[in-house]
């Protein structure tokens, strides 16, 4: 297990964000791993903190109103809240890079898409602006854009092109991670497929590790090695493809699991996860989702969960499994 | 681009047609015969019934417009009733001052403001902020003629260091443009900073955080442009603003522009003089505007493709 | 499992509808502090204007000569000081809060309601309507404020009646404009339409969702509005065009005091803070309700 090598690691980080209406707890110690090479999907409903981690790692959350409380995030193994801020500026779009969820405002509508592109290959590669410019119109073929239009500005791109775009800019220096927050969820279902595939066959190119930040499973199922449930701002069920889908233990998951539609049999009916997203501001102060678990028991009101490994990758933090229990499994109805 | 620019050239005309139109009904509500105050209180009724003959005075109201926009397009605004000389004279010779007015105040103003309201978005909520802000707060809110008297009192009487009126040199240029310059100042400042912390928060603008750019860069780069569009539109909205200012401006420091002769004008009851001035400003600020306009594409690449 | 769903729905509605959206910006409002103290002045300004001619002997006091008197320095007696002709300042300026205010309130009302009407007629029927007021609007909109005014008053000749109207006409075009422009974008929104669809009328359409819906820009522009009227009313009694004299509005004072500006600079002080400190008032109260009304922008 050791001489795996990780491409990123996060430990116990907790950021919390400073609003009128109180402290905002985004994260509650999220732990989070990603072998070189290998995708991880990170799952979870809006609001459970996919967003703040994918931002975490590129030290860009916004502060104030943001704050990294504690916590680790080490990047190829060193961590990177040591860094100064011109170092951390070096990593950002050459070693991590990331793309973004709502294509339509994330490339800046004064400046021509080439150059958008261009800008990350300069500031990265000792390269001059002509030289750049041509790299740029390249990563545009790459994306299935033809190369002329980059002197076009993104007001003329329909939403799928603008998010080919964010991707050309996400991989023009061949980040070694890319963290791919929602990337599809904004397109047409049609083109998502398009999309998906573009940017599997882009990680298998330039054997990027990858973080990708969904609450779509079927993405996941199709992309994914490794998958991390959110909820609440902690990580509470982690596990390879096959442990998560097929020895599913955490209530939550089961939840996701079973709101979804089943194609094999068009009577059964949706099974929606009863209540909402707990307020993050007044988080319960035991298991964050006791109050909508169907398995509820008097413990889960008052002490956290901790981790209970069901094999080396695989573990789930809920009070209802024990060292042995875990690996028996059906706790859970199916 | 061109097309644009004729296409609003094209429809400026009905629009100044209007107008004129406004004005010309307005001011032909004034009470009192003309011909009385060009001839004063002496004159008999046979002087005063030919000299009404000789303006048209008895005409409809619309039949004298339209005689005095077939002058307009012949190059002539009509006599003064005071001086008896052609008013377009005098205006053409007096218009030159509020152009050199008005655009060092523009420029003073925007090049002040700009970086102003920058630093207060980027350091917002830290005494630089809090002091600039409360500075374009008073800004705006000084009325043009006190502030021109405070600075005349201050600056010219106290410490001597500028003229008080008149348009001989730089010199006399610095307080009239301060004055009309601050207010314009203060709230292109003001919008300057609220767009600037809308775009800071904007998506686009992690994307370039995202790709490594510096903070200064992110800043010069990719914010202050997208913030200067609405800047600009402000800078468009107030330069009517500007215009009636710079009235109270020329009034307060004697100078020689259109502003204080059309005040003047209005004291002798100077009717086609009054006439022509405001004429002359809303032809200015019909074209000021259409400037705006394409200031606006050069900017924003969004409107631009709907000059087409 | 339908029981669940129940207490679900309950649960938010308790939670999201405790409070009712006034309220709300009410709240929003009292926090910001500059706005308060905005608030607060402005209604002892109109307190002031309102019961000027009781707190003032308009004969006896502010318009009172007193050539014994003239062009005193600010003392206990005279806390302003008096002008030229002996008048004490301090109640010249207490009592030219009513001009200033009366002015500022009733070109502004005027303003928007004739705009409100010319507008939503405009924005809700299009059309031929649209096309005639919004070019009359064009034509008003390109002869800058101030000079309309100026132009109104240099014709009607100076009277607070006629500045009250000068003032009025320059301002219809703007808010025409806000309330058009409102009124077309909330026609044209999905809630709209899901209430016609659902058999509305017109009226319920215009009361229940334009009006409300469309009401925030235009008292966050009727606030700016009656600052701006203050000023250029200000503007055109300094020229000789506004409120003619004896009536203490303060722009005619500081007309009054430019010839004394050299030697007897306190005349020209007072007034001008007086001006100035409702207008700030007028802008934090109005940039305090544009922000509680729209809380997008925290």
């Amino acid at each position: 297990m050791s001489e795996k090598k990780y491409a990123v690691e996060i430990e116990d980080l907790v950021v919390e964000f400073k609003t009128d209406d109180g402290i905002v707890k985004a994260l509650n110690g999220v732990d989070l791993k990603i072998e070189e090479g290998k995708t991880l999907g990170l799952v979870g409903e809006t609001g459970a903190g996919k967003t703040t981690t994918g931002l975490s790692i590129l030290r860009l959350v916004p502060s104030p109103p943001g704050k990294i409380v504690s916590g680790t995030i080490k990047l190829n193994g060193e961590s990177i809240f040591e860094k100064p801020e011109e170092e951390m500026r070096k990593l950002r779009g050459k070693a991590v890079s990331m793309i973004f969820q709502d294509p339509m405002t994330s490339l800046n509508p004064v400046m021509t898409v080439e150059e958008q592109i261009a800008e990350v290959i300069e500031l990265h590669e000792d390269i001059n602006h002509s030289g750049a410019i041509q790299k740029a119109k390249e990563m545009l073929e790459l994306v299935g854009i033809p190369g002329e239009r980059g002197t076009e500005y993104p007001h003329q791109f329909s939403g799928g092109m603008k998010q080919r775009v964010v991707i050309a800019i996400a991989l023009a220096c061949s980040p070694s991670l890319l963290i791919a927050d929602e990337p599809t969820t904004a397109l047409d279902v049609t083109i998502q497929a398009q999309v998906l595939e573009m940017m599997k066959d882009l990680r298998n190119r330039l054997n990027t590790s990858m973080l990708m930040i969904t609450h779509d499973l079927g993405i996941v199922a199709e992309i994914c090695d490794t998958v991390s449930v959110i909820y609440g701002g902690r990580v509470i069920e982690h596990g390879s493809l096959d442990d998560v889908f097929n020895n599913t233990r955490h209530p939550y998951t089961e939840g996701l699991f079973r709101s979804l539609p089943n194609l094999d049999d068009r009577t059964s009916k949706l099974k929606p996860i009863k209540g909402l997203m707990p307020d993050p501001i007044n988080l319960p102060e035991g298991c964050t989702f006791y109050p909508r678990c169907d398995y509820a028991m008097e413990i889960c009101k008052t002490v956290k969960p901790s981790k209970v490994y069901r094999n080396d990758e695989h573990y789930v933090e809920c009070h209802l499994y024990d060292e042995n229990s875990v690996k028996e499994g059906g706790k859970i109805g199916k | 681009m061109w097309k644009f620019i004729v296409k609003r050239l094209v429809s400026m005309i009905p629009v100044l047609l209007g107008v004129t139109l406004v004005i010309y009904l307005i001011m032909s509500m004034a009470p009192g015969d003309p011909a009385k105050v060009i001839l004063g209180e002496q004159a008999t009724p046979e002087q005063i019934a030919a000299l009404r003959d000789e303006l048209h005075l008895n005409d409809p109201v619309l039949v004298q417009y339209a005689r005095y926009i077939g002058g307009l397009l012949t190059g002539t605004m009509g006599k003064s009733y005071n001086s008896g000389l052609e008013c377009g004279i005098e205006i053409m010779a007096r218009f030159p001052n509020t152009v050199r007015l008005a655009s060092v105040s523009v420029v003073l103003s925007v090049v002040l403001a700009l970086p102003l309201g920058v630093i207060a978005a980027v350091k917002q909520n830290t005494i630089f902020d809090g002091a600039s802000m409360v500075f374009a707060l008073i800004g705006i809110s000084m009325p043009v003629f006190w502030l021109g008297m405070l600075l005349i009192l201050f600056f010219s009487l106290r410490l001597g260091w500028f003229p008080s009126s008149g348009s001989e040199g730089l010199k006399s240029l610095v307080l009239p443009a301060v004055t009309l310059g601050f207010q314009h100042m203060a709230s292109i400042a003001r919008v300057t900073r609220s767009s600037m912390l809308e775009v800071i928060r904007a998506d686009y603008i992690r994307t370039a955080r995202a790709k490594g750019v510096s903070e200064n860069k992110v800043i010069t780069k990719h914010a202050l442009k997208n913030a200067l569009i609405p800047t600009v539109t402000v800078i468009g909205l107030q330069i009517g603003g500007m215009l009636g200012g710079s009235v109270m401006t020329e009034s307060v420091f004697a100078w020689p522009g259109i502003g204080r002769l059309m005040v003047q004008s209005i004291n002798k009851r100077d009717i086609p003089m009054v006439l022509g001035c405001v004429i002359m400003f809303s032809v200015s600020f019909s074209i000021i505007n259409l400037i705006v306009d394409v200031l606006y594409g050069f900017i924003d690449p969004r409107i631009k493709s709907q000059y087409k | 499992m339908s029981e669940n769903k129940k207490t679900n729905i309950n649960e938010l509605s308790t939670k999201y509808k405790k409070r009712s959206q006034t309220a709300d910006i009410f709240r929003r409002l009292c926090r910001n502090k500059t706005a308060v103290i905005g608030g607060i002045v402005v209604i002892i300004l109109l307190l002031m204007a309102i019961f000027a001619d009781v707190l003032h002997d308009y004969e006896g006091e502010v318009i009172k000569q007193d050539v014994t008197q003239r062009l005193q320095s600010p003392s206990a007696e005279h806390w302003f000081g008096t002008d030229e002709m002996g008048r004490d300042l301090f109640a010249r300026v207490c009592y030219g809060a009513k001009y200033s205010l009366l002015i500022g309130f009733c070109a502004a009302v005027v303003s928007i309601a004739i705009g409100l009407v010319l507008g939503a007629l405009a924005g809700f029927y299009g059309g031929w309507i649209d096309m005639i007021i919004m070019r009359i609007m064009d034509v008003l909109l390109a002869i800058p404020g101030t000079l309309l005014a100026i132009a109104i008053m240099a014709s009607l000749g100076a009277s607070i009646g006629n500045l009250v109207i000068a003032l009025s006409v320059s301002g219809i075009p703007g808010f025409a404009r806000i309330v058009r422009s409102s009124v077309l974008t909330i026609k044209d929104s999905e809630y709209v339409e899901a209430a016609r669809a659902i058999g509305a009328t017109d009226r319920i359409i215009i009361f229940r969702h334009v009006l409300p819906n469309g009401m925030a820009p235009l008292i966050v522009q009727a606030t700016l509005r009656i600052g701006s009227v203050i000023l250029s009313a200000a503007g055109l009694s300094f020229l000789g065009l506004g409120v003619p004299a004896p009536h203490p509005e303060w722009g005619a004072i500081l007309s009054n005091a430019r010839s004394y500006i050299r030697d007897y600079s306190y005349i020209a002080l007072f007034p001008g803070l007086a001006i100035m400190t409702t207008i700030l008032c007028l802008n934090l109260l109005g940039d305090g309700l544009r922000d509680a009304l729209d809380p997008k922008l925290k």
